[in-house]
């Protein structure tokens, strides 16, 4: 599984409130919360993502609530693939849960620059910055995750075992 | 190897005899948690879900809290969602408004967590528990459904940071000040994936409700789980609120940490956290210009219990709120709301010209009932100071403990308690 897209490039600490403000949060329709993902933090986001697109960003990405909220506005938002040089870990998890792919690399976090077109491949963890014409190799994933994620979720996998 | 208090609670939970940092597991677990935001998430996953009911329907617990009483017809509709589906469901410990509170405050107080067990929520404060020497630990929605329906959730064993604890407070300074103080040392991913464990002497002279605001606050270092080992305090507060039997965990003597952290509670100070991370904390003494501010709210699952009102009536009463500053006041639980009345708390916090709401989380997350107006500060007990976090991507709010905020709504600006 492949992802291409252009980079949407963040700093440290981005926080699950800035990613959908609780205000938002009474409701969990997944394309009402992508209206306003990113909106406290970068407003021309919903504006300018296309399917397909990359969010990039330093240290404890999805910092703060447990809101699954956060990566389902992402995903629905049309973002392929998150990388960070880390996930806090609530975040993580439900990524992980919800079939977002994500994944830290430090040295392709270090070099992608806002705009750059970049493809990730998912089977492989490379990160591939096509504007600077740099290939990175991404962390991979424990087992049990892996299975996680090709099974496309957490229910999928539960679902397998009932 | 020896393994840490979180490793053997773990490990129990797994059905083994040993765990190490790094495994993955599948665990049982004692209690499964949600609340008007995150619950609809999780009904809507069940439903996906072969096994459409809940595992035991006295090892759930929902609580409308966040955007209840209703906000609006969306949060109607949210804590509706909720309601309907406790009672096809039967859940035992639904909380419905009259009786409900403030999730991580009521579940202690109902005795619906003890020592030893392992609980997930679907909140990321669901890590105050680890100050009943229990593992609890935030998850999302995803998470909860998959609990509800099989009572297992999966973890990544963390290692852990041991922070060693001496001597005991001065006055004015509590377990908030501790939180905070840790949070700036280690920054806000200082303890990311792992258990943060409290040990050493100077436990035994914090507070049952010290240690609650320390371990609900163990997630804004990043940390997996805060965990307290098991005393006669936990003991006491576990005997006079739960009858449910519980499990005393120790570290092994030869645990290994990541990391060792020796703090001596007498030296700590009134902390604050200035926006727009937790970890940017000075001390009350240490803030030269004014910080002039707006609103004051006293309340929430970090410090909205009986002691942290009693501390901000000890400094407030027969003093009045400046001019142009908005006290609002939220007991945590309808408990303490009645004790707080009892103890003539409420009359003077009214006379002091504050406000006294029913409870809710509301403010502390942008919620309702205290929202910021654009270039506004706040002086908060609670525990996240993120942008817009209580409102206006363009408004502030400071974390505090209890007295300091109530010495800021006196002056109109952020103070320390011996000021007023």
């Amino acid at each position: 599984m492949n992802a291409k897209g252009k980079v949407f490039r963040y700093g440290d600490n981005v926080d699950t409130d800035v990613i959908i403000p609780a205000r938002y949060l009474n409701t969990s329709d997944p394309l009402e919360l992508a209206e306003h993902c990113m909106e406290d933090i970068d407003k021309e986001f919903v504006n300018n993502v296309h399917k397909g697109d990359i969010i990039v960003a330093d240290d404890n990405f999805g910092c703060g609530s447990s809101r699954e909220h956060a990566p389902i506005a992402i995903k629905a938002s049309g973002v392929s693939c998150v990388i960070a040089n880390s996930f806090a870990r609530i975040f993580y998890r439900n990524a992980i849960n919800i079939g977002l792919p994500i994944l830290e690399c430090p040295e392709a976090v270090n070099t992608i620059e806002s705009g750059d077109e970049v493809e990730v491949d998912f089977d492989s963890g490379k990160i591939t910055d096509v504007t600077k014409n740099q290939t990175f190799q991404g962390q991979a994933f424990p087992e049990f995750m892996q299975e996680l994620i090709s099974a496309g979720g957490l229910v999928n996998y539960i679902n397998k075992t009932l | 190897m020896g393994m840490t208090m979180t490793q053997k609670i773990l490990a129990a939970h797994a059905g083994v005899d040993s765990v190490k940092a790094g495994d993955l597991i599948m665990a049982d677990l004692d209690m499964v948690l949600g609340n008007d935001i995150t619950s609809p998430v999780a009904i809507n996953v069940l439903k996906k879900i072969k096994r459409d009911e809940v595992f035991d329907k006295n090892k759930v617990a929902l609580v409308p809290d966040h955007f209840a009483p209703n906000k609006d017809i969306k949060a109607a509709e949210q804590c509706k969602q909720v309601r309907c589906f406790a009672c096809d469901q039967d859940i035992t410990n639904y909380f419905e408004i009259g009786e409900m509170g403030v999730e991580h405050a009521l579940l202690p107080e109902k005795g619906l967590v003890v020592a030893g067990n392992l609980v997930i929520g679907a909140d990321s404060h669901t890590c105050t528990y680890g100050a009943l020497g229990a593992f609890s630990t935030g998850v999302g929605s995803t998470d909860m459904a998959v609990g509800m329906a099989t009572g297992k959730a999966w973890f990544k064993v963390p290692s852990a940071i041991q922070f060693n604890l001496t001597g005991a407070f001065k006055p004015g300074v509590s377990g908030k000040d501790l939180i905070l103080h840790i949070i700036g040392m280690i920054g806000v991913d200082g303890a990311l994936y792992k258990s943060m464990e409290f040990v050493g002497d100077g436990v035994a002279s914090l507070t049952m409700d010290d240690r609650f605001t320390v371990s609900n606050m163990a997630i804004e270092a990043g940390g997996k789980n805060g965990i307290f080992p098991v005393d006669d305090q936990t003991i006491a507060y576990m005997k006079e609120h739960s009858d449910k039997a519980y499990t005393v965990y120790e570290a092994d003597d030869d645990a290994s940490y990541d990391q060792v952290i020796d703090i001596n509670l007498s030296d700590l100070k009134p902390t604050v956290a200035f926006p727009h991370l937790p970890e940017n904390t000075k001390t009350v003494d240490a803030i030269k210009e004014p910080v002039k501010i707006d609103q004051v709210v006293i309340g929430s699952c970090t410090n909205g219990r009986f002691s942290d009102f009693k501390k901000a009536h000890d400094v407030l009463k027969g003093k009045h709120v400046a001019k142009g500053v908005r006290l609002i006041i939220i007991p945590a639980t309808q408990q303490i709301y009645l004790d707080c009345m009892e103890a003539g708390f409420l009359k003077d916090f009214i006379e002091s010209g504050g406000t006294v709401s029913t409870p809710t989380c509301g403010p502390c997350l942008g919620g309702h009932m205290g929202i910021l107006a654009a270039g506004e500060r706040c002086v908060s007990t609670t525990n996240r100071n993120f942008v817009g976090r209580m409102g206006h991507v363009d408004s502030e709010v400071y974390l505090a403990n209890p007295e300091v905020a109530a010495a800021s709504a006196i002056l109109g600006r952020i103070a320390a308690p011996d000021e007023v």
